[in-house]
């Protein structure tokens, strides 16, 4: 077959009918290829990115799915999602906390061996990662919500008395005793799940949750008035009048107070 | 039509009587050894703990020194709107630099992993006498490569990551495989009964970057000893891409006898098979064509070897 055959007249309805056909096929894959690109957005809930992930969004334009960050890890805590067996987008780097967690080194070396920023390099300082926070979602089983002093998600929080405190309260039930609830501080977890994994009972009832499912937000507007004051030094309304509280006392229509009077009115179909 | 008599032999046999096996399968047996070896650097780590080479072909570090990363897998994340780190950047240019000298499909033919899988479809397929199937014009993977990229764009997010085989199948070898020989057998029967060469010469938008890349390639096959051919025509029944032979083989004289299309994956194929040696590795500036040595004596032996 020679190359430099006759010049021929270029066909031009079948360069367009070929060409549209072309369009048509590729519109339809290209469809296809979307939909499934879509779908493969779906992160699981207990599947949590590596720290300093970018939002999922970002991240699956960023991640090559290299597998470097897994092979980084020094506790083989990171996996790559397997294909039709792991949740989350084929060949991207998850862990699961209730397996293995994260350990938060502080060279932080999941970042570093990212190629490509999917990790963001901006992250030094690991107490500073989010790649979830942790939450108490089961109080009823909570053994220290049942009135014993387990504590173990408080004990091996890696930025324990910050991002889990134990709050004090009247344990109503035993009526003299106190519960030490644990409390987590969304600004300061990290969402590493060493609690999730520590927690004694078969099902953890402390895990970590992806912030959009563990959070909500307060509107933009909101202001803590107690915080205002305390910036400001001062009332926040000006010339706000301080009526006296009525509080239960002598001279009040509150019978348990001691020198309480009997209201001089009676509600209606109220005895006593 | 051969001026020997050797009337319709099967592919190859030519050649095995003149060269032996190794000679006949030389390059064949080169290209496995390539793929095995490219594949054993990513699997020293998880098999045997040197971490010589980690990561996958999406991207890989080397030595702790050494970034390589699949530029068509980043240019989609550019698409997707992601600016990836230096990191990556040097990494896809050395490869993009590499293949670019080498041959772009040389990707195709001497690493990736898929290649064996089409190669054994090819294979069965030719034992089988199958028909060649649906056909789709060449230029398909083009599109593809296209859709691919307004679809990384669209959906914000590297999409043909969600179904490369190539990547997957390495990744699942080095990193754990899920249901990714799923893949890999959808694609061997598709080869096989559906379209013949059908992946990897029609459809895969990898080779098609890759082919892309190595438009330009300084390592090139050419046809030196054209004029020796003797019309057997092995070289079109072992070529995967067997529309860039004609130009070079078939030529008149004065014209190139290069195989300049970017399609040809430097498999090396028809040099193996050509029992008369016609096609040789050379670079593109070797435009040289031997001289017709019919002219000079009937008798001598096909044993030139050329460049």
């Amino acid at each position: 077959m020679p190359t430099a055959a006759k010049p021929r007249k270029v066909d031009r309805r079948r360069f367009l009918t070929d060409s549209a056909r072309m369009a048509g096929g590729c519109a339809v894959a290209g469809t296809l290829l979307a939909y499934v690109t879509n779908d493969a957005k779906a992160l699981p809930d207990q599947a949590i990115r590596p720290p300093g992930a970018l939002p999922e969004d970002d991240f699956l334009a960023a991640c090559i799915r290299c597998g470097l960050c897994v092979r980084d890890c020094p506790y083989d805590t990171l996996v790559l999602a397997e294909l039709g067996v792991d949740g989350a987008a084929t060949g991207t780097p998850y862990f699961t906390a209730r397996n293995i967690p994260c350990e938060m080194c502080d060279d932080i070396p999941c970042v570093a061996a990212c190629p490509t920023g999917a990790l963001d390099k901006d992250l030094t300082v690991i107490d500073d990662a989010r790649m979830g926070t942790a939450v108490l979602v089961d109080q009823e089983n909570c053994l220290n919500f049942l009135g014993l002093r387990c504590d173990v998600c408080y004990r091996v929080c890696p930025v324990i008395d910050e991002a889990i405190t134990l709050e004090t309260m009247h344990n109503e039930r035993s009526g003299h005793h106190a519960i030490f609830a644990p409390t987590v501080h969304a600004d300061k977890c990290t969402g590493c799940g060493v609690c999730e994994k520590s927690c004694v009972l078969p099902e953890s009832a402390i895990k970590v949750l992806p912030l959009r499912l563990a959070r909500g937000e307060a509107a933009e507007h909101y202001r803590l008035g107690w915080e205002e004051q305390d910036a400001k030094g001062a009332p926040v309304v000006e010339g706000i009048i301080d009526l006296p509280d009525r509080l239960p006392g002598p001279g009040t229509d509150n019978l348990a107070a001691p020198g309480g009077f009997e209201p001089t009115y009676k509600l209606p179909g109220v005895s006593q | 039509m051969s001026t020997k008599g050797k009337v319709h032999l099967p592919v190859g046999q030519e050649a095995r009587e003149v060269k032996g096996w190794f000679g006949a399968h030389k390059y064949l047996v080169l290209r496995r050894i390539s793929q095995t070896f490219f594949l054993f650097l990513f699997l020293m780590g998880p098999w045997f703990g040197l971490w010589w080479v980690q990561g996958n072909l999406a991207g890989s570090m080397t030595f702790g020194v050494l970034p390589l990363n699949d530029p068509m897998i980043l240019l989609q994340g550019m698409f997707a709107g992601h600016w990836p780190e230096t990191t990556a950047l040097i990494g896809g240019l050395i490869v993009l630099v590499a293949y670019g000298l080498i041959g772009g499909r040389v990707y195709c033919s001497w690493v990736c992993p898929i290649n064996p899988v089409t190669d054994t479809a090819h294979w069965l397929h030719d034992k089988l006498n199958l028909p060649k199937g649906w056909q789709p014009k060449r230029a398909t993977r083009y599109w593809i490569l296209g859709t691919v990229m307004a679809v990384s764009a669209l959906t914000g997010t590297i999409a043909w990551e969600v179904i490369n085989p190539v990547t997957m199948v390495h990744r699942g070898l080095v990193f754990g495989m899920g249901f990714v020989w799923a893949l890999v057998i959808g694609i061997f029967f598709f080869d096989l009964l559906v379209a013949r060469r059908g992946w990897c010469g029609h459809v895969c938008p990898v080779g098609a970057f890759y082919s892309l890349i190595g438009t330009k390639s300084l390592l090139r096959v050419s046809a030196v000893d054209r004029s020796a051919c003797d019309d057997c025509m092995d070289c079109y029944a072992v070529c995967p891409e067997n529309q860039v032979i004609s130009p070079a083989l078939k030529g008149k004289d004065g014209s190139t006898p290069l195989i300049l299309s970017p399609d040809c994956t430097n498999c090396g194929r028809c040099i193996d098979v050509c029992a008369v040696d016609v096609f040789a590795f050379t670079h593109r500036f070797d435009t040289h064509v031997e001289a017709p040595k019919d002219a000079v004596s009937d008798t001598e032996p096909p044993n030139r070897h050329a460049a």
